[in-house]
């Protein structure tokens, strides 16, 4: 255990595709025609499409190359905070590529689709039971999708009551999506700072919390990977006040087993399925936001709802308060399924246990990081921890400096400069699956990147210097963004 | 459980080190309140075996199997898909790799990303393709949203009523909450948007942009270049939409035909049907527009040592900087599905899209004829690429079972989604239907 | 970045507490944005200029300016009327950075002169930065 980490050795080059290739080649099997050729007008036939002509061996060799010079979660520890980058189990792929499963056409009908729909239904009762929520929709695709849905249900909601309202509570502690999704409702943005402790502050709540307010949107854990305590009064005060309280569930693989978000007095809470149920993150997505609503609140879930008769499944349209669609047909179904199976796999216990130990691996890394490194806030913290550069600061060493040294060590860095309320911000979130040697080494690795940043800080500087481009001129890509290559091949 | 690694001895150590006597005791800032207390209703885990089964049990529940011979696209199409496309998009240095925030680690996404928004860009005829919306139907919601944003004081979009039925019901929960008004455009009976009113009508001074599909709904494909004159001419922005790329291999390109802002789904490109997601939503404009779009961007730059690579860009028209007032709340997209559409287009290249196109062409067109003969009539006169509308002399119910008990889904019937067209049924033809499953469908017809 | 002590602030224009600067020319006012705000701001990738001919009161907002990773409003230092933009920044949006004094942003009449005397003075805006 004792050999570093980190990168070096082989490294391939390899151009762009439409520098490869001769016109002629052919990288798929297409079947010959066994019907006679039609004619089409001269009108309607576009220009043969630019695309580079390549072999199978051509293609293959292109996209292998290319993942040499990505990193992802089986190569190795990924500790993004908010991100959850936990392992991405195998089997979840299997069961997802099932051939029935993964052919399955979405609109035919129900009585051809009972498995898919068996499916469904039963990953909504899964989410409701793990949320403690009343009524789940599986349609949103991703988790800023499924607070758009979440707001899409506040206003349709305050419709219902009558008085449409204009303004929502979002703590200075929340993501980053949740203002751009609740204006796309119409909804302006009323921040709430964060108390000294990182917390919201019921008085400060009461004080902003007025009728023309529709509710807050409380992220819980908060970006600084705190337990909000003060939730239920929170709760309380939106809900006198005629509002409802969102919940942004991205942070739930800290409180899977503890919290009851109905308790907490939440209305309407997002998971995301690609970070708390292990789904793949592919690199950007795709990922699922399902939201979980209270009984009041099921009217208006987008439609088709998934319903059980009997022993049959089926979709149900007609539900006139519904918000609508969000998605085309069933949102991210083979997501869906990698977190069914998921869940299957991990059953109660298992859920439970990966809370605790994700809890467990942060606390383990904020106690044993926050000599070296500043702890803004040092109190026992949820799945994620947050420090800053503020000890490195003297040294000219940003947290920048510090992220692109952990990749010369092999590591992906921490989510860097987020959240915004701690100047130069490094969150570093382990997830439950990294085992106790590794978080070790990791922790190592840290403390001699904080010592190198006193004596050799020019290495910080530098780095990366292993990888297969060295810091990118992202001045430049900006100022004159080059965002697709040339219309030709071979230019 | 062999996802959790911690032995009892490590969890002990840990705690000693953390200063909390039991794992339970690391959630002492939560509440007795707000504690979940109820034991939870779910299965016994199950062994990665026991799982297998499991998914058999469910797999079995499926009418079809994956040979069936489907006949139904409707915004969902079945398209062999190479296994080198499969293989290589399941690597995992893809797959579980988040979104690319350090680009040192990341050039093979980033690579690969800026190759599908290149590709794309080629086959739409766009100046800009960004990487990726969720689905066709969401992408079409922000096109509208994005014509808004571009036409500023302007309130009013037309949206032809042969787009999609589910891509018209997400745009209007979009526009729902806005002050924006979404106004649908009438078909003409050859199965085309009526969009004669356009040209003549006094109030579309208050219309920020118009959308079309092509091929439309039906199947048949719009007069793109048409449209696009008497949309300018109207002073409004053009919008394509498209549930079926393939068509373009073959097709003159919306860029060509004057689009402005092209959206849909690209599903087709590599990614199976697994019903109905995930998907990829295709997302390009013309030059001038690229600060309203939604989404990300990776561009091209240089490193330090001046050699080329990626990074994503233009960030700060995104949620994460510019909050409220960015230009959409998207955050994870379809990065994965993206990578998957352009290996397959790079897989097929220029000389195999078009072959693949016209393979699907000739032989819709051939289903379309033998139907013809069986009796059928074709109600759209309008030309198609690989769907269309056929309805029967006689129900033909009783047809379509016999044909579901030869593991053929013929066509979908269109009376839930257009109640005037009840009775008539859209047939989808690619190239994973063999002809003898075309005469096998007008045989049944005729008996 | 800059220490204070280090930022170039010249006497002969007005200052405002969100950092633009305005400077008489004759019957016009131009406007831009002081030493302090293109170092804060860092690399300058982009300026969203408004159009001749608009109007617009003191403190509206008139225009953007983005960083790689922020984006900054403007803010109108005086009310007036835009006569003319510095369309050289759309291309070279950089020369902010480099002479935040040379580098006006927008050139208005102003529809009220007096608002001139409500700026900072170079020695108030050092005190504001100081704070």
């Amino acid at each position: 255990m004792n050999e570093p980490l980190g990168t070096g050795g082989l490294i391939l080059n390899e151009p762009l595709l439409w520098h490869k290739g001769k016109k002629g080649r052919t990288g798929m099997s297409i079947p010959e025609s066994d019907v006679p050729a039609a004619a089409i007008a001269d009108d309607l036939l576009g220009p043969e499409v630019p695309f580079p002509d390549l072999s199978e061996v051509d293609v293959v060799r292109h996209y292998t190359r290319l993942s040499q010079w990505n990193y992802g979660v089986d190569a190795g520890m990924y500790p993004l905070g908010s991100c959850t980058m936990k392992y991405n189990p195998k089997t979840n792929e299997r069961q997802a590529a099932t051939p029935e499963i993964a052919s399955a056409h979405p609109m035919l009908a129900d009585v051809l689709c009972q498995g898919t729909l068996r499916m469904l239904y039963e990953l909504q009762q899964h989410l409701a039971t793990i949320t403690g929520l009343d009524a789940v929709s599986l349609q949103p695709a991703a988790g800023a999708h499924g607070e758009l849905t979440g707001m899409l249900i506040f206003h349709a909601w305050h419709r219902s009551h009558g008085a449409q309202r204009h303004k929502i509570l979002i703590p200075d502690t929340a993501h980053g999506t949740n203002p751009a999704s609740a204006a796309l409702c119409g909804y302006k943005a009323v921040p709430v700072p964060s108390d000294s402790r990182g917390m919201l502050d019921p008085a400060l709540v009461a004080s902003l919390m007025d009728e023309d307010t529709a509710g807050i949107m409380v992220t819980n854990p908060n970006t600084l990977g705190l337990f909000e305590e003060h939730i239920r009064e929170i709760a309380e005060i939106v809900h006198a006040k005629g509002g409802l309280v969102y919940g942004d569930g991205a942070n739930m693989n800290a409180v899977l087993g503890v919290i009851d978000a109905k308790k907490c007095g939440i209305d309407v809470l997002h998971l995301n399925l690609h970070k708390t149920f292990s789904t793949p993150h592919g690199g950007g997505g795709p990922g699922a936001g399902p939201v979980c609503v209270t009984a009041q609140l099921e009217p208006f879930l987008p439609v088709p709802r998934v319903i059980k008769d009997g022993e049959t499944f089926r979709l149900e349209n007609d539900r006139p308060q519904s918000v609508g669609r969000v998605h085309a047909f069933h949102g991210n179904f083979g997501v869906l399924v990698r977190a069914y199976s998921y869940i299957l796999t991990m059953g109660e216990a298992g859920l439970k246990k990966a809370s605790q130990l994700a809890v467990l691996n942060a606390n383990y890394i904020k106690e044993q990081l926050k000599t070296v490194l500043h702890l803004p806030y040092d109190r026992p913290c949820m799945h994620e921890c947050v420090f800053s550069d503020l000890w490195q600061q003297p040294y000219k060493i940003s947290t920048v400096d510090m992220a692109k040294r952990l990749i010369d060590c092999g590591y992906h860095p921490p989510t860097i400069y987020f959240p915004l309320i701690v100047h130069g911000a490094m969150m570093i979130e382990p997830t439950e699956t990294e085992c106790k040697d590794d978080i070790d080494q990791f922790i190592a690795t840290v403390k001699t990147i904080a010592q190198e940043a006193a004596e050799q800080p020019e290495l910080l500087h530098q780095a990366p210097q292993r990888t297969k481009v060295r810091r990118l001129d992202e001045v430049q890509a900006a100022r004159c963004p080059c965002l697709i290559g040339p219309v030709g091949n071979g230019d | 459980m062999r996802y959790l690694p911690h032995t009892p001895e490590e969890i002990a150590s840990m705690l000693a080190t953390v200063g909390s006597t039991s794992l339970e005791g690391l959630f002492a800032a939560v509440p007795a309140d707000c504690r979940m207390t109820r034991p939870w209703p779910l299965p016994a885990p199950k062994s990665e075996w026991e799982l297998d089964d499991h998914f058999r049990t469910l797999a079995g529940s499926m009418r079809m199997d994956a040979a069936a011979k489907v006949l139904v696209g409707a915004g969902s199409y079945h398209h062999h898909i190479p296994e080198t496309v499969r293989n290589l998009a399941g690597r995992s240095e893809f797959l579980t790799a988040y979104t690319p925030y350090q680009p040192e680690m990341a050039q093979g996404t980033l690579q690969g990303i800026f190759e599908y928004q290149t590709l794309t860009a080629r086959l739409l005829g766009m100046d800009v393709v960004n990487a990726s919306m969720y689905d066709g139907a969401s992408a079409l919601a922000e096109a509208l949203l994005m014509g808004l944003r571009i036409a500023k004081k302007k309130k009013k979009v037309l949206v032809s009523q042969a787009i999609h039925p589910h891509y018209r019901a997400v745009v209007r929960a979009y526009l729902q909450p806005t002050a924006y008004e979404v106004v649908e455009l009438d078909l003409l009976a050859n199965g085309r948007t009526d969009l004669g009113g356009l040209a003549h009508s006094g109030d579309l001074a208050d219309v920020a942009a118009v959308a079309l599909q092509s091929p439309n709904f039906f199947g048949v494909i719009e007069d793109l270049e048409a449209a696009g004159t008497a949309i300018h001419e109207a002073g409004s922005l053009m919008i394509a939409c498209f549930t079926e790329p393939l068509a373009y291999g073959l097709l003159k390109n919306p860029g060509l035909c004057g689009a402005d802002i092209v959206c849909g789904e690209g599903q087709s490109f590599g990614i199976s049907r697994s019903f109905g997601g995930p998907g990829l939503g295709m997302f390009g404009c013309r030059e001038p527009f690229t600060r309203n779009l939604p989404g990300r961007l990776v561009g091209e730059t240089k490193d330090l040592e001046g050699r080329r690579g990626y990074v994503l860009t233009l960030a700060t028209r995104e949620q994460h900087i510019r909050r409220e007032k960015a230009t959409s709340n998207i955050c994870s997209n379809q990065g994965i599905c993206a990578m998957t559409a352009g290996m397959y287009m790079a897989s097929l290249g220029g000389t195999g899209i078009r072959q693949l196109a016209r393979l699907n062409y000739d032989k819709t067109r051939y289903l379309m004829d033998i139907l013809v003969e069986a009796g059928a009539r074709i109600p759209f006169e309008s030309p198609v690429f690989n769907e269309f509308v056929a309805e029967f002399p006689r129900d033909f119910g009783p047809v379509r079972e016999r044909l579901l008990a030869k593991n053929i889904v013929a066509g979908l019937e269109l009376g839930a989604l257009y109640p005037e067209c009840t009775g008539r049924y859209l047939f989808c033809v690619t190239e994973t239907i063999p002809k003898d499953t075309l005469d096998t469908i007008a045989a049944e017809v005729r008996a | 970045m800059k220490e204070v002590e280090e930022l170039n602030l010249p006497d002969d224009i007005g200052y405002t507490d969100d950092h633009e600067w305005a400077k008489i020319t004759g019957e016009t006012v131009r406007i831009g944005v002081s030493d302090y705000a293109q170092d804060q701001l860092g690399d300058i990738v982009f300026v969203e200029l408004p159009s001749i001919g608009d109007t617009f009161a003191k403190g509206d907002e008139f225009g953007t300016l983005e960083s790689v990773k922020a984006v900054s409003e403007l803010f109108m230092p005086m009310s007036g009327t835009v006569v003319a933009i510095n369309s050289e920044l759309l291309d070279a949006p950089e020369l902010i950075n480099q002479e935040p004094y040379n580098a006006w942003i927008i050139e208005i009449t102003p529809s009220a002169s007096g608002e001139y005397a409500q700026l900072h003075t170079a020695a108030a805006y050092l005190d504001l930065l100081k704070g």
